[in-house]
């Protein structure tokens, strides 16, 4: 599935994560934690936070709502942030978009 | 919040992040570049019980890894492969079988994905039936191409690990049109590196730089071709690189391999270099192996390096590249790796390349991995060209290709 080349992140859209990668809670680090084939990445708390969300459920508009909502101050902010991080996601194949 | 892209790479925290578990020497096939020692058959008597493994992946667990190889040897050789998948996925380990494919049934597919493993990788070394087959010693290459098809069935991920060498190199594309007709999510083209019996046929798998180049380019063309439908990996030939590798990340970084006798060490060749001692699980807890012992401590930091490497602005990226190969070519495991250009001992990678591409060569058959041969090779004294030459004129069983 390449959708590298299609527009960015809309806010009706859904994602999940790409099967091939497995995210979960890591004691010893602390931290969310992708692990995948002949791969680890430790995922900083937001990143973990959005990671968390897509679920495949949610669209891009409640998960900049509830992130909104446990980051409060600076709306517009949070939600440029999720926007980029989604892409950035996507990007490396973390996640899909449902279709 | 944080800017896009600040994602955090581990780096280990001195943490054994990487635990492999070669859980047997004993292989099918008889591959003439395998890493395992020469010396396999040593002891051959010594492999850990189903406990004593088990204690290894909790141990591990305890000290923060993550990721965990099943390796050999083929490990199917095991039968408690099953049970010990179960254990580590219950650990909470990402669980990746390393094999040749001999011994992968429907049935056992099954059972593994049944205890939970996430990932299968797969060895195929050439597009061709008959240069599989005559390279690794066995009839494989149709059993590898109809199990790998299995594994994407049954929708384990699954990385083709493809080692690279001269006789294989010119078939980049070729394999590459396998690898998308199987559906693999990973392409590994691993260029050989040379120790152990890799070492003993060097002059005749070293590829030239011409070939690499070549090889290169067929990869950069797929990779822009198939985008994310394949990740494609090349690993680097040092030889060719004039830097060396950042060999597993650094010495007792984020590895630790636990060989079949449960010796412990920061790679799957460290055992090769004389004067460290290699004391088993049996002797020690995985906590004093990794933490404590003088093996695992010699080349962590930089107090060990050379001045060549100590006054280098790289050595934070490359940390002096491999100390086995370092060994291996030079005695010393403490030299800076002669595959950096800026080793005074870089000529020996040259010389190496020279000797392997020497118009008018005489080519010799490879030596295969197996019992008998250990044994000549052991006699013959160990490593190298001459000894693969004494050994191949003893009338042992090699490879026509």
């Amino acid at each position: 599935m390449n959708d590298t080349a299609l527009s960015p992140p809309a806010a009706g859209e859904r994602y999940a994560l790409n099967p091939m990668y497995l995210f979960r809670w890591e004691p010893t680090q602390d931290s969310h934690v992708l692990l995948y084939p002949e791969g680890i990445v430790k995922l900083n708390q937001t990143a973990g936070d959005i990671l968390e969300r897509c679920d495949g459920q949610r669209t891009v508009a409640e998960l900049v709502a509830e992130l909104q909502q446990r980051y409060p101050g600076d709306d517009a902010r949070v939600a440029e942030g999720v926007y980029k991080f989604l892409e950035v996601f996507r990007a490396k194949g973390w996640i899909r978009r449902q279709a | 919040m944080p800017k896009d892209g600040s994602v955090v790479r581990l780096d280990g925290q001195g943490k054994p992040l990487w635990l492999v578990l070669e859980l047997t020497y004993r292989c099918p096939l008889k591959c003439p570049w395998c890493s395992n020692p020469v010396d396999y058959t040593r002891d051959a008597e010594a492999e850990l019980s189903t406990a004593e493994w088990k204690r290894v992946l909790r141990e591990g667990r305890e000290l923060g890894a993550l990721q965990l190889g099943f390796t050999g040897g083929e490990p199917l050789l095991r039968d408690d492969l099953e049970e010990l998948v179960a254990e580590a996925s219950a650990l909470g380990y990402y669980t990746n079988l390393i094999t040749s494919a001999v011994g992968l049934s429907e049935e056992r597919l099954l059972a593994l994905k049944a205890a939970g493993l996430k990932q299968i990788q797969l060895s195929l070394q050439s597009s061709e039936r008959a240069l599989t087959d005559a390279l690794v010693g066995a009839r494989a290459h149709e059993l590898k191409l109809k199990v790998a098809h299995m594994i994407k069935a049954l929708g384990f991920p699954m990385v083709l690990n493809v080692p690279v060498f001269r006789h294989n190199i010119g078939q980049v594309e070729e394999i590459l049109a396998l690898a998308e007709d199987i559906g693999v999510d990973y392409l590994e083209f691993a260029n050989i590196q040379y120790y152990n019996w890799a070492m003993v046929n060097r002059d005749e798998l070293l590829p030239s730089l011409e070939q690499l180049q070549t090889a290169e380019r067929a990869v950069q063309a797929a990779r822009e071709r198939l985008g994310q439908r394949m990740t494609i990996y090349f690993v680097i030939p040092d030889y060719y690189e004039g830097r060396p590798k950042a060999c597993m990340n650094g010495w007792g970084a984020i590895h630790l391999t636990i060989a079949p006798d449960g010796v412990a060490m920061p790679c799957q060749e460290a055992r090769i270099i004389e004067g460290l001692d290699f004391p088993s699980i049996r002797d020690q807890s995985l906590a004093w192996l990794w933490n404590e012992s003088p093996t695992f401590r010699k080349f962590r930091g930089d107090e060990w390096m050379s001045p060549t490497c100590r006054s280098c602005d790289e050595k934070e990226k490359d940390f002096g590249g491999c100390r086995c190969q370092a060994f291996l070519l030079t005695g010393d495991a403490a030299n800076t790796d002669p595959a950096c250009s800026r080793s005074p001992h870089h000529h020996l990678i040259t010389a190496a390349i020279a000797c392997a591409h020497a118009p008018g060569r005489r080519v010799q058959p490879l030596v295969l991995r197996n019992e008998r041969n250990a044994r000549l090779l052991a006699a013959a004294g160990g490593c190298g060209a001459a000894a693969a030459a004494d050994v191949a004129l003893a009338g042992v069983e090699v490879a026509h290709v």
